[in-house]
């Protein structure tokens, strides 16, 4: 396994930049995530790291050697899609075997079957080896699809949001069953996706692309506690996170649209007025509350709920734990934690 | 406003059921979310209600009149798709306008209420646009728009947020429900996103294979579902379902570990199940906590990062993952041996053969 290098990767279609100068290295058995949304680049990135498309400018090596110059074929990277693109008409084991067999590979077949029959065992396929892919689930037919992929041992895994077909509970129990293979079995994985969620519980780092840019790179916590601007703040953690126009006043920030002062000591320099970020689970609800307010709805989710409070003449959202019942309305009072505030200048870049 | 109710409905296509027959009543000013996999009948039901579809059997009822065989047009009841079926070649006026001028409202009348129902949903300044130029969100609050205009005794809406992407669908979501509350109608919301239920309904019906499971608050499913499927099924992730063997007070897990019941626990399941059987536990994530002299043992699978909170992946044994919820920071490698408890107060049990949970009385 090994390491894959992306140097000042530049990418134009015509007028369009797709990619942006966008450099970042996924270390040997690393779990690095893309996060960005629609057109942000992301798989416009796996397509020259795949050898399918060549950029304008920069360059890509894998496990040290600069692969520019490489074929598709000869880069040894295997990539799962989000359709499963898998042969209909062959059984999962040869689906498994295809790439094993293919003309340049010339693995002897015992070889194979031990191969798929691990990876099978790990990814729980096992009783589906003899059947046709077309009578598979949707989940089934993207375990064959990484199957069929790990039995390569490629230097590096690239997936291009390979969950997001499945329903809400399979996408979360394969989220884990990925993770937990990529960890035991120490694969360099490059995954990309728009969810948020898949990003923060998979990744050793996240890299987020906003319109070919790289804008942050980070561990999950670097990117949830320290949001290098406004996008993504807003993009990571839900439910979102409150951005309020603030200023300085006399002893703290005075949040006009709450109608609230926060009183506080802050060792950093803060212009003059700024935008305050304040995570719901920052805002919790307590009867001897510091500011008060009034319920605007409440959204049970379950371990949690999500309150809408109205301040002043704006609204805050609050994340408190358990089933909280609150009508509209109703005088509360709250807190926020001063430990844990975010601040972004006017262009939105934290300070 | 109105109230609904729906007595023995059915629908069969063939031989089979879509809906199996069904009683439900959804109150006047209440919302009500039909909730469900793919195929579990709840957008037949919704279009049953508004006469999109006809029965198989049963009767529809609004407001006491029954209109199990009135034409769609008559029974004041404004539809709200996922695709937002705007007119492209309109204007966003023009668009919430169409049915007061199809209905020959006077000019003056339908500027007001046009004007008024565009403030509500903050669309006024999209009023000389056509829809094809705004988002995803904004075309769904036009598509809003167009149904409360009518002023309907009653809104069904089918998945209507399904088209946007997650970030307007939190804060279409909220404005729906916010909606709800200052207009007060009668609503019937179908979607397949337990979240959206849970969030927004005063309700839920729960539905699967073409059959209510559970009618209940959002509270009431979550934690008191009626069988296997609800529990599964609602919360993110679902309930944690562990089968053992009840044997004199304890029930032996997966693994081995021994978990000791409290004597309401024991004489539920001795009289409702047997002195000696199999029983399945279910608790939320968030109703258990490591502890080292927890009493049920289990080994680290995987640790996530959720953002506020961390999921712990937890094996009982080979085959068995438990899920339980913890707060952040807690650094476990794979393979760590940890013991954990659970809120006794938390914990539910199922029959086996029925699937059904066990009465608490």
């Amino acid at each position: 396994m090994s390491e894959l290098i992306l140097q000042n990767i530049t990418k134009t279609f015509g007028a369009i930049t797709a990619l942006d100068d966008v450099s970042f290295t996924v270390k040997d058995n690393e779990f690095f995530v893309l996060l960005g949304p629609t057109g942000a680049g992301k798989s416009t990135t796996l397509r020259v790291i795949c050898g399918l498309e060549k950029p304008d400018n920069g360059h890509v090596f894998l496990d040290g050697e600069l692969s520019d110059d490489l074929t598709p074929a000869d880069r040894d990277v295997a990539i799962v899609f989000q359709q499963y693109s898998l042969y209909p008409t062959m059984s999962v084991y040869d689906n498994m075997a295809f790439p094993l067999r293919a003309p340049g590979r010339k693995v002897p077949e015992e070889q194979i079957r031990k191969s798929i029959e691990q990876a099978a065992e790990k990814l729980r396929i096992t009783h589906l080896l003899s059947r046709k892919t077309v009578q598979l689930s949707g989940g089934e037919m993207q375990r064959v699809s990484i199957g069929r992929a790990i039995v390569r041992r490629p230097r590096v895994f690239l997936m291009d949001e390979p969950l997001s077909n499945l329903d809400a509970k399979l996408r979360e129990s394969l989220r884990a069953e990925l993770k937990h293979l990529q960890k035991v079995e120490g694969v360099t994985t490059l995954y990309v996706t728009h969810d948020q969620i898949e990003a923060l519980t998979m990744a050793d780092r996240i890299g987020v692309l906003n319109h070919g840019k790289l804008i942050q790179l980070g561990t999950p916590e670097d990117i949830y506690d320290r949001p290098a601007n406004t996008f993504v703040a807003k993009l990571v953690g839900t439910p979102r996170i409150n951005l309020l126009a603030a200023g300085r006043q006399n002893g703290g920030w005075k949040i006009s649209d709450l109608g609230i002062n926060l009183n506080l000591v802050e060792t950093k320099e803060i212009p003059e007025s700024f935008l305050l970020g304040i995570r719901p689970e920052d805002v919790t609800l307590n009867p001897s509350g510091e500011f008060p307010g009034e319920i605007e709805l409440s959204e049970p989710l379950g371990a949690e709920t999500v309150v809408h409070i109205k301040a002043g003449s704006g609204e805050i959202t609050s994340l408190a734990s358990g089933l909280v019942q609150l009508k509209h309305g109703d005088p509360v009072r709250f807190n926020i934690n001063k430990d844990h505030l975010h601040y972004f200048d006017e262009q939105g870049n934290r300070i | 406003m109105a109230t609904i109710e729906l007595k023995d409905v059915a629908k069969k296509f063939g031989e089979k059921y879509a809906v199996k027959p069904m009683n439900l009543t959804i109150h006047d000013g209440e919302f009500v979310v039909l909730l469900g996999p793919s195929g579990c009948g709840k957008t037949t039901t919704l279009r049953m209600i508004s006469g999109l579809e006809a029965v198989s059997s049963g009767n529809v009822s609004l407001d006491g009149r029954d209109v199990t065989w009135a034409h769609p047009s008559k029974r004041d009841i404004a539809y709200v798709f996922q695709f937002y079926a705007l007119y492209p070649h309109l204007t966003v006026w023009q668009n919430i306008a169409f049915t007061l001028q199809a209905q020959s409202v006077k000019a003056d009348e339908i500027e007001k209420r046009v004007k008024d129902v565009a403030t509500l949903l903050k669309i006024k300044h999209l009023l000389k646009r056509r829809p094809g130029g705004l988002s995803g969100g904004d075309q769904q609050r036009v598509a809003l728009a167009r149904a409360l205009v009518r002023r309907p005794a009653a809104f069904l809406m089918d998945e209507p947020l399904g088209a946007l992407d997650a970030d307007f669908r939190e804060t279409m979501r909220a404005e729906i429900k916010a909606l709800h509350i200052t207009q007060k109608a009668t609503t019937v919301y179908v979607t397949h996103d337990q979240i959206e239920a849970m969030a927004m309904g005063d309700r839920i019906v729960v539905m699967s294979d073409a059959a209510i499971q559970q009618v209940g608050t959002p509270a009431e499913v979550y934690h008191n579902p009626a069988n296997l499927f609800v529990a599964n099924f609602i919360g993110s992730p679902g309930m944690n379902l562990v089968k053992g063997h009840y044997r004199a007070g304890k029930v032996i897990l997966p693994g081995g570990s021994v978990y000791s019941l409290s004597d309401e626990w024991i004489s539920r399941i001795e009289n409702q199940i047997g002195l000696e059987q199999d029983v399945i536990l279910g608790f939320r994530p968030e109703a258990a906590w490591v502890v080292p002299q927890g009493q049920i043992c289990s080994e680290v699978f995987l640790v996530e990062m959720n953002g506020s909170n961390a999921m712990l992946d937890l094996h009982l044994d080979d085959q068995v993952i438990v899920r339980i919820r913890t707060h952040r920071g807690v650094n476990y490698s794979i393979g760590s041996k940890i013991n954990f408890d659970l809120d006794p107060q938390m914990v539910r049990f199922f029959n086996p053969a029925t699937e059904a949970a066990l009465v608490m009385e």
